[in-house]
């Protein structure tokens, strides 16, 4: 039953946020698919009112300290804000070039390198690792504060390879060395304090005199300084490829773990040589490959096709019930949430980051995951749900069967397993049919929330 | 195997995540060869704890050192494997599926899980906590509890009219059957669905029938170990448990961090085998602790860059104390690569050892070979418990 420009409009919000609510899809869908593309692909076109309103209600969510009020802040933005791809990229990021603040104890340069992904994270990939490579907190995170031309650690240099841009299996341990050393004395100045927990910013500093600036060769090339590093890495097919295949992991379907990529082809190749193509040619606008991927046929049949990560989830799970117009002390609980599902922002379990799609799901984070949910769906004045008791309501009286589609329909819509929806339905069929008048009695309230509250916690409700 | 136990052997496994500096855990100290290259992470000779005339253990190991003084301890040097991954990930993969050459997706313990356990009748036969499932434990049709919080383990906890909840898990249990042909996610996620439904009801009592005058510290492993313990004493039939402590990773300020982990580490340890003990439930345990690689030779000013061959420790009751395998060359001509200590001694050789003379199972295809094993269950010397 479910129309189909809204069951794609509401794929692609649920990829480049969380999900948008009926309201806002029947809006979306007035205009063509291409120019909404267009309009998340421009976040700076739109303005951003949320951080005054965040500061004004969530104040003790700036700490100095930890930054798990500013990670609930970023999932209540997700669901709320009017950027949602900008928040998103940010979040792709951070699963890509994963920092954690719990070294430094220093929130502010955490919250300061998200700033950086919200930033240009739809920019040039070369920007995107110079931008990073100066980044206190990655400096700090992976030592290269304390990467002297005397002394060399080789911390930064080869997760810079690994994890960052190109991926195991396409250098040696020279270009280690050789990457270790060009960014030799990429500090920085206001040294990350312990105690007291600092307010002041973090910054950038070059010190030559710490700096090895001899020539020294990286996959084939002469190369002196970090920056000649990231121009020959960000020419490498293997750039493209990685980098493509990370976005094609994030934003269209689950792939095998990253660290098997070197031994693992990609589960659609031609998805990727397409990605990989437009990456080359535009050479490496972020933007442009986030444009070819979202307007692709391969990634408008992906529907369901990805495990929702924790962040994804939580913020689905409170935008389907409606985010409170003024923040309250909810949302402020947000990012703990995501954590007990295994993905505490800002504070990953390594340098590696995340394992994603099925990884996420164990006996614990699904425990978690269906509860958090559950209570979600049990307030019903709550003003999403208020929306959806309203709706079906509207749609008349009802048999246990249209209860039920039109229920899993304002979900998603949610594509039900037979098993599923015949659950479903004998549940709705315990009260017979509902007889619907215009104003909602609590009887539908109490019926419809005891839909949405066992459509959430079917397995259907895990993937986006 | 030599000992006579009642109960079946259970094994408990904790990762250190980052890779550990075993040079700097079990200390050649009286090395000149070793204080030169690494000035910046040695300490004083007489702050070791010293284990021979050779090694030491580092001073924030004490607890540790405690056990292997009563005999409790066997310390295996140079665990690796040829041609080591220096990567986190890979090294991390190889510990966790035994498979060094290609990427495979099936964990050792699931594997034995399996043995345990070939039908999944039993949730709980192997237990995690912590944040998400390691590798080591996944394995399709296999099913692991992994629990993030033992004190409200249980689904729908929030519908507050019994009989919804009865009723809502009831369609729980229904939406989660596993289906044909409707794709491996679906069918692991309904497998793992069904299994919360069970161990839920298995754990539901567990915290209240748990009293120790053990006090844990507040950090995370200290309070994982407990839980092990409560779970354990329980006599739910889990044979392994698993958990993580993460942070080795010590490019940087080892000398003041590694201290830190240590203790927070040797003592959790103490604890729990103080309190396995108070509750007569110790003979029956072993635990494992490894990490993926150990670290550089030389350090870089502050700390040290990943390295190879590392160390693996066994602890428990029935362990034989001591040192086994060689503790690799610390002589420069010796290096490997000129930068790293040589393995001595294949992981997978530790894992048969405790597979075949602990668990009592056939490690061959476990570990995918037969390897050279070491003896840390034979002839247990020192005082008698």
């Amino acid at each position: 039953m479910a129309d189909d420009r809204i069951d794609l409009m509401a794929h692609l919000m649920r990829r480049v946020g969380v999900g948008a609510n009926r309201d806002e899809l029947e809006q979306l869908i007035e205009r063509p698919y291409e120019e909404v593309v267009e309009e998340l692909l421009h976040p700076g076109a739109l303005s951003d009112p949320d951080q005054d309103l965040l500061d004004r209600y969530l104040p003790t969510s700036t700490s100095p300290e930890v930054p798990t009020g500013w990670a609930s802040r970023w999932i209540y933005n997700l669901a709320n804000g009017p950027r949602p791809l900008r928040e998103k990229m940010a979040l792709f990021w951070h699963h890509v070039f994963a920092t954690g603040y719990f070294k430094s104890s220093h929130a502010r340069t955490s919250v300061a390198q998200i700033a950086l992904f919200r930033e240009n994270g739809l920019g040039n990939m070369r920007q995107i690792l110079r931008d990073l490579s100066r980044d206190p907190a990655m400096i700090d995170w992976l030592d290269n504060s304390k990467n002297h031309a005397k002394a060399v650690n080789e911390n930064y240099g080869r997760e810079l390879l690994e994890l960052f841009s190109m991926g195991i299996g396409s250098y040696t341990e020279d270009d280690v060395k050789a990457a270790a050393r060009a960014f030799t004395g990429w500090t920085f100045t206001q040294p990350i304090p312990i105690y007291p927990y600092s307010t002041s910013d973090a910054d950038f500093a070059f010190d030559e005199a710490d700096h090895d600036s001899e020539e020294k060769t990286f996959l084939g090339q002469t190369v002196v300084d970090g920056d000649d590093v990231i121009d020959v890495i960000v020419k490498q097919d293997a750039c493209a490829r990685f980098i493509c295949r990370h976005l094609y992991n994030f934003f269209v379907a689950d792939e095998p773990q990253v660290p098997s990529w070197n031994a693992t082809p990609p589960r659609n190749p031609d998805a990727i040589d397409v990605l990989v193509s437009t990456f080359v040619e535009s050479d490496g606008d972020i933007r442009q490959v986030m444009r070819t991927l979202l307007n692709a046929n391969f990634f408008k049949a992906a529907r369901f096709r990805r495990v929702k990560s924790p962040v994804e989830f939580v913020g689905g799970a409170i935008k389907l019930a409606g985010v409170p117009p003024v923040p309250n002390l909810s949302v402020a609980r947000l990012s703990r949430a995501a954590m007990l599902m295994g993905q505490e922002l800002m504070n990953p379990p390594s340098v590696e980051g995340w394992h994603t799609g099925q990884e996420w799901l164990d006996s614990g984070t699904l425990t978690e995951r269906v509860n958090f949910a559950v209570e979600q769906m049990t307030d019903t004045a709550r003003p999403g749900i208020a929306s959806i008791v309203r709706r079906v309501a509207a749609a008349g009286d009802a048999t246990p069967e249209q209860l039920v589609d039109r229920c899993l329909d304002l979900c998603g819509p949610i594509m039900a397993s037979p098993k599923t929806r015949a659950t479903l339905i004998e549940r709705a069929e315990e009260h017979g049919s509902l007889s619907c008048s215009n104003s909602p009695t609590q009887e539908t309230e109490a019926r419809i929330g005891q839909m949405l509250r066992l459509i959430v916690a079917a397995p259907e409700y895990q993937f986006a | 195997m030599t000992t006579t136990r009642q109960k079946a052997p259970v094994l408990v496994v904790i990762e250190l995540k980052g890779g550990l500096d075993f040079m700097n855990t079990v200390i050649p100290y009286q090395s000149g060869v070793i204080r030169d290259a690494r000035p910046n992470v040695s300490l004083p000779i007489e702050d070791a704890l010293p284990i021979n005339d050779e090694l030491a253990w580092h001073p924030a190991a004490k607890a540790l050192n405690a056990l292997y003084d009563a005999g409790d301890v066997a310390v295996v040097q140079g665990v690796g494997w040829e041609n080591s991954s220096r990567s986190h990930f890979r090294a991390m993969d190889i510990w966790h599926t035994c498979e060094p050459d290609v990427i495979a997706t099936e964990g050792w313990l699931a594997k034995v899980t399996r043995e345990f356990d070939p039908g999944s009748a039993n949730p709980l036969t192997a237990v995690s906590f912590g944040r998400g499932l390691p590798r080591a434990l996944a394995a399709s049709g296999v099913t692991v509890t992994s629990i993030a919080n033992l004190d409200q383990f249980g689904l729908m906890t929030k519908v507050e009219v019994e009989e919804e909840r009865t009723k809502d898990l009831d369609s729980f249990k229904r939406m989660y059957t596993p289906g044909v042909g409707s794709g491996i996610v679906q069918d692991y996620l309904a497998q793992t669905g069904r299994s919360v439904l069970k161990s839920a009801d298995m754990l539901a009592d567990v915290p209240s029938r748990y009293s120790s005058g053990i006090e844990y510290a507040p950090n995370s492993i200290a309070q994982a170990l407990r839980d092990v313990v409560r779970v354990h004493t329980a006599d739910l039939g889990t044979r392994i448990f698993y958990t993580q402590h993460p942070g080795y990773d010590l490019h940087a300020n080892e000398s003041v961090t590694q201290p830190q982990l240590l203790t927070q580490l040797t003592e959790a340890i103490a604890d729990f085998m103080d309190d396995l003990r108070g509750q007569d439930a110790s003979q029956e345990v072993t635990v494992l602790v490894f990490s993926e690689f150990g670290r550089r030779i030389k350090d870089n000013g502050s700390g040290t860059d990943h390295g190879s061959a590392g160390g693996a420790y066994l602890i428990g009751d029935g362990v034989a104390g001591g040192l086994y395998g060689a503790y690799p060359s610390i002589e420069p001509k010796d290096w490997l690569n000129g930068e790293d200590l040589r393995p001595t001694i294949d992981f997978r050789s530790v894992y048969s050892s405790l597979l075949d003379q602990w668990m009592g199972i056939d490690p061959t295809a476990i570990v995918g070979g037969a390897f050279e094993q070491i003896t840390p269950y034979a002839g247990k010397v020192g005082t008698p418990r």
